[in-house]
């Protein structure tokens, strides 16, 4: 652990600001993913920029009925909030499916989308690391991979991307609100994070950008949603594989389906293919498992990870099997 | 008072915080040392750049190979040679200290510690090219091969023949509270505080590696926060200390970091375990090979003592036990929680398990049939054993009846598979030469002494209770203080010996006390007791007294106030070579049953509740003697499910180096566990009647819970942990 200084922002323009005086500085949330790298030196920043006074925590719905997480809410919060347990279910699921209840009570949304990889090279620094360090190899290709990806990896990272409420996130068309130096943008929450076509980078944020909030609008689809997460034990662990599920069932048919997938790639893995042989088809157990099929068709396991495509395709259709239609 | 359930008289302590552990010891003008380890496995050290950490604020040392002081070579395992050469033999050995005066500057500064290597290709697992194999001297203190009656001709020609393997993989302590020593120097005296489980044979090993006597190292351990074998031993980081504080001339600590304590500093060795069984029809067994294989270090040995369990635990006539070692390039393995009978069980349990199958037999009437009524591999009668009882008991608890016989036949509501699997547990019964004094004060209370030191485990409590029993004072009257040297001396808290060793001492000195203060009180012409013979008299609530006439008595406060002296102390030392042989074999037994339930589509298994009984002779203190069994069960659920050490074979270094990825059960793990204590007295084991405790509850726990595996879904899961992979491919 190296030396750093705190400064503690007063407000989000200050805040970005501070950013752009010191080229190693970064934003301190709840800090539960932050301090830990820093704490095993993968993170070095100069300084951390303390950004839990600012007035981001609220979740509210507007007059469209849109639902707006601000950044700071607490994991535990949102997962608590009506709106989001009613527009939402799977995203609340996902929240209390994550971590322990102490660090869902430190974490923040913005923080939570925004954490980096679990892969225990990348948080080895003795290990060379693509991520880490661009250029230096990637210690799991080879090496222990029972916890890595099985799609949309390459051979420069194969990494997942750890975060359950992202995966949630994409059973809704959501969106990232986001604060920089060049002013407010917005961007689709799915496609923020990405594939490792250049692992150093998880997402596309800008750096000195600050997430102000993620909105999503609740609808007969999102309010019909679940999560399903698989893990060696029965609490506080990463997902070995997780879905996120959503239905719109009319008359025994589905209208509209989203699936997405946890702890199998370097970002949620949207399951298009899935979606695309739910749609229009009877929500019955064979349309799930054809579903379930065509998605994993394309998983490439690695070494010591072929399991999670059986585990991904039976907890995808138990999952669908929970929303909707019959056996 | 001996058996109550006394809540812990340092509860308090510990959960205010006041309880201080030895890293927090406060001694002015400390210093703080950070350990560097190595990134190899193999190899040499080709430089050691520390210009950069040197020139920090607050850095007063940077020790390596190239100007550490140099130790007794001889002086115990190889690994405690630390930074005298430029060799490294397993990943994480030290390679550095870096001392600051404070440890964020020494942390900081360890981590611009740049060292290059020349680099061997390690050999890291049992397999690899370069592995050897060796035949130990000894097992764990046990012989490494056995053989009794004609194994072969009876295998030959039983009707019923197994022959699987097993397979136990590396595992690490990880108590809650790290490795840590704070090591001072006055001349050529040294004092340490040390998280170890044995003050005494920590002194002599350390005196050792100084070349020093005994008399001048003065170990102190108050509270350790877990040991579980890993303080068992010295370890490297305990030398590192000692040596840093001698060359800056100023007391210095040394901790570990979590992902230090995965690797460079000891673990359960994996295990490869062959087991042979042939039986009749009826399941009763006539033979049985147990084979081991056990993870080894290059240069030390150490035996992971698997088959040793086999060889008393039923009663086979024909059999062959062996042990041989496979070293590699990691470091040397250590004892860990029940070494040898909790990964042997595993095999042997399992092993027993199938032969229930094969035979058509119930999992527990197979070891009934199998009951072995004396100890067949010392020829000796049983001190005590009350295994049956513990099967009876748990199997009634449990329901164990209720179960359907055939694998896969049983569903939860909601449709997972349910299954139901039993085992039997054994430790043997340890205890060695202890020493403990007590002191009566004026006031009327008593501080009781004696060096072993309490791991966690409620040796303080244990301890007061056998004193006040012994002396006849109420608790609240009794103070116990242990882990320190300048005490009078007791073995190691390992072995599960701690309590049988020292409250037999305890109780000596108790009665030792009570008796001089009774003298004192004949022989003083102002006592009502005066002129009273000792065996007249009789003890209790802080007084003694006529026993026929019990208000003729003194109280002892008045006792010690007329004696003149500011108090009367009396001590025991009470003998016992820990390998001598006596006409009795000693050991406590229990009995586990475990219902899992197994997601089918997902792999998942989850421990549904388990009942565990155990006899184990005098319990001192009900309460804590639970947690013993208890988080020893629980230890057993978490080996036959979660815990595994993953080493990335091309760099021999543990990858899943934190708690984050070396998994243990939580909570939500660990639904229900029911612990029944099994009244036993055992007149020959000790005069107290004590068997150890504090292993036995992970033995057997494993294969309790692969074998309710195995018939939840009729798969055979022989390498542990069963994760969901080994169920879904
Ligand atoms: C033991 C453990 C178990 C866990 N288990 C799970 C789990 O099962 N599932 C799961 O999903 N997560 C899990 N987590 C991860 C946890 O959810 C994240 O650490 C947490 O959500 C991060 O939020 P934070 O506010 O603490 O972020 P911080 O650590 O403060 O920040 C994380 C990163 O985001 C940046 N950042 C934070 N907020 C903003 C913002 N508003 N704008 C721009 N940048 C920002 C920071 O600079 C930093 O780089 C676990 C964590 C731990 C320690
Ligand atoms: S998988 Fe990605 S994060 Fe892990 S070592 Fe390779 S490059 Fe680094």
């Amino acid at each position: 652990m190296r030396p750093f200084a705190y400064a503690r922002a007063q407000s989000a323009d200050a805040a970005i600001a501070a950013m752009a005086q010191d080229a190693r500085a970064a934003f301190l949330a709840g800090g539960t993913n932050i301090v830990d790298l820093i704490k095993l030196d993968v993170a070095q920043p100069g300084t951390l920029i303390d950004i839990g006074a600012l007035p981001l925590a609220a979740i509210e719905v507007a007059t469209d009925g849109s639902v707006r997480i601000g950044a700071l809410a607490r994991m535990s919060d949102t997962a608590d909030h009506t709106a989001v347990r009613s527009g939402a279910p799977c995203v609340a699921m996902a929240l209390n499916l994550s971590a322990s209840a102490q660090l869902r009570n430190m974490a923040s949304i913005g923080g939570n989308v925004l954490q980096r990889t679990r892969c225990v090279y990348f948080r080895d620094v003795t290990q060379p690391c693509n991520k880490r360090q661009p250029g230096s190899g990637c210690s799991a290709i080879g090496g222990d991979d029972r916890k890595m990806a099985i799609f949309g990896a390459n051979d420069r990272c194969i990494a997942v991307n750890p975060s359950d409420f992202s995966v949630a996130m994409l059973t809704t068309d959501a969106t990232i609100h986001l604060r920089g130096p060049a002013g407010e943008r917005t961007t689709p929450f799915l496609g923020f994070q990405r594939l490792p076509d250049d692992p150093a980078l998880d997402t596309n944020i800008v750096r000195g950008e600050l997430i102000t909030a993620i909105s999503f609008m609740p609808t007969a689809l999102t309010r019909n949603s679940t999560y399903l997460k698989v893990r060696d034990r029965a609490s506080y662990e990463f997902a070995l594989v997780s879905v996120a599920a959503a239905l719109d069932v009319r008359n025994g048919t589905i209208h509209d389906a989203r699936v997405a997938l946890g702890g199998v790639a370097h970002a949620p893995w949207r399951a298009r293919a899935a979606e695309a042989a739910l749609i229009g088809k009877p929500a019955v157990r064979a349309t799930f498992a054809a579903a379930a099929d065509a998605e994993l068709r394309a998983a490439k396991p690695q070494r010591l990870n072929g399991f999670k495509v059986v585990m991904a395709k039976n907890a995808m259709v138990r999952a669908l099997g929970t929303l909707g239609g019959a056996a | 008072m001996i058996g109550a359930p006394l809540t812990r008289v340092d509860g308090v302590a510990k959960v205010t915080g006041a309880a201080r552990y030895s890293y927090e010891e406060p001694v002015a003008n400390t210093a703080y040392g950070v350990i560097v380890t190595s990134t190899i496995a193999a190899g040499r050290i080709a430089s050691i750049d520390a210009k950069e950490a040197q020139s920090l604020a607050g850095v007063l040392l940077v020790l390596s190979h190239e100007n550490a002081p140099r130790v007794k070579a001889d002086a115990g395992d190889r690994k405690l040679q630390v930074l005298q050469d430029d060799a490294v033999f397993y990943d994480r050995q030290p390679v550095a200290l870096i001392v600051a005066d404070t440890f964020e500057r020494a942390t900081d500064a360890a981590s611009r510690v740049r060292v290059t290597y020349d680099r061997k290709a390690p050999a890291t697992t049992m397999s690899s090219p370069g592995a050897q194999t060796y035949t130990p001297s000894q097992a764990n203190n046990n012989p490494p091969d056995t053989t009794r009656g004609d194994f072969d001709a009876a295998f030959a020609s039983a009707p019923v023949k197994l022959d699987n393997s097993y397979v136990t993989p590396t595992e690490f302590h990880n108590p809650m509270e790290p490795h840590a020593t704070l090591a001072m120097w006055s001349g050529d005296e040294l004092t340490i505080y040390d998280t170890s489980q044995g003050v005494f044979p920590r002194r002599a090993s350390v005196a050792k590696i100084f070349g020093i006597p005994d008399t001048s190292v003065r170990v102190v351990s108050k509270f350790i926060g877990g040991g579980f074998g890993s303080k068992g031993g010295t370890n490297p980081y305990c030398v590192l200390a000692a040596m840093a504080a001698k060359v800056i001339g100023r007391p210095v600590k040394v901790v570990l970091t979590r992902p230090q304590m995965f690797g460079g500093f000891g673990n359960r060795p994996r295990t490869e375990q062959r087991v042979r069984l042939g039986a009749d029809r009826s399941g009763k067994l006539t033979a049985m090979a147990h084979d081991v294989r056990s993870q080894g270090s290059r240069y030390d040995d150490f035996i992971e003592n698997a088959a040793v369990i086999s060889r008393m635990l039923y009663a086979v006539p024909n059999q062959i036990t062996t042990h041989r070692g496979v070293r590699y390039d990691v470091v040397t393995p250590t004892y860990m929680r029940a070494p040898g009978e909790s990964s042997g069980s595993f095999a042997l349990e399992s092993a027993m398990d199938e032969l229930a199958y094969a035979t058509g037999t119930d999992p527990l009437e197979l070891r009934l049939i199998n009951y072995a009524e004396t100890d067949l591999s010392e020829q000796k009668p049983f001190s005590s054993k009350s295994l049956r009882q513990c099967y009876a008991q748990a199997a009634q608890r449990f329901g164990w009846a209720s179960r359907k016989a055939a694998p896969r036949s049983m569903r939860t509501p909601d449709g997972l598979l349910a299954g139901y699997g039993m085992a039997s547990s054994t430790y043997p019964s340890n205890r060695s030469s202890a020493s403990a004094a007590a002191t009566m004060h004026a006031d009327g209370t008593v501080l009781a002494t004696s060096g072993g030191c309490d791991i966690g485990t409620g040796a303080y409590t244990a301890f007061t209770q056998v004193a006040a029993e012994a002396i006849g004072l109420p608790v609240a009257r009794v103070r116990f203080d242990l882990g320190d040297t300048t005490m009078p001396p007791a073995p190691e808290a390992g072995g599960s010996q701690l309590t049988a060793s020292v409250a037999n001492a305890v109780h000596a000195a108790g009665v030792a006390l009570r008796e001089k203060l009774a003298g004192l009180a004949t022989a003083n012409r102002n006592s009502p007791l005066h002129g009273r013979q000792l065996a007249d008299l009789a003890f209790g609530d802080g007084r003694v007294f006529v026993r026929a006439q019990p208000v003729t008595g003194e109280r002892y406060a008045d006792i010690v106030r007329h004696s003149g002296a500011p108090s009367v102390m009396a001590r025991a030392d009470v003998q016992h070579d820990r390998r001598a042989k006596g006409p009795y074999s000693s050991h406590a037994f229990g009995a586990h049953f475990a219902e899992v339930h197994v997601d089918p589509d997902l792999g998942t298994v989850r421990l549904a509740r388990m009942v565990s009984a155990f006899a184990a002779g005098t319990i001192v203190n009900a309460k804590t003697a639970r947690s013993q069994f208890l988080g020893g069960t629980v230890w057993g659920v978490s080996m036959a499910l979660h815990e595994e050490g993953r080493i990335d074979e091309r760099t021999g270094r543990y990858m899943n180096a934190s708690l984050e990825n070396y998994l243990v059960p939580v909570n939500a793990d660990i639904p229900s566990i029911e612990i029944i204590l099994v009244d036993e007295q055992d007149e020959f084991v000790n005069p107290l009647g004590i068997k150890g405790i504090g292993e036995i509850g992970n033995v057997g726990s494993a294969a309790a819970v692969a074998n309710a595996v195995y018939h939840a879904t009729g798969k055979r899961v022989r390498e542990l942990p069963i994760s969901p992979e080994k169920l879904l491919t």
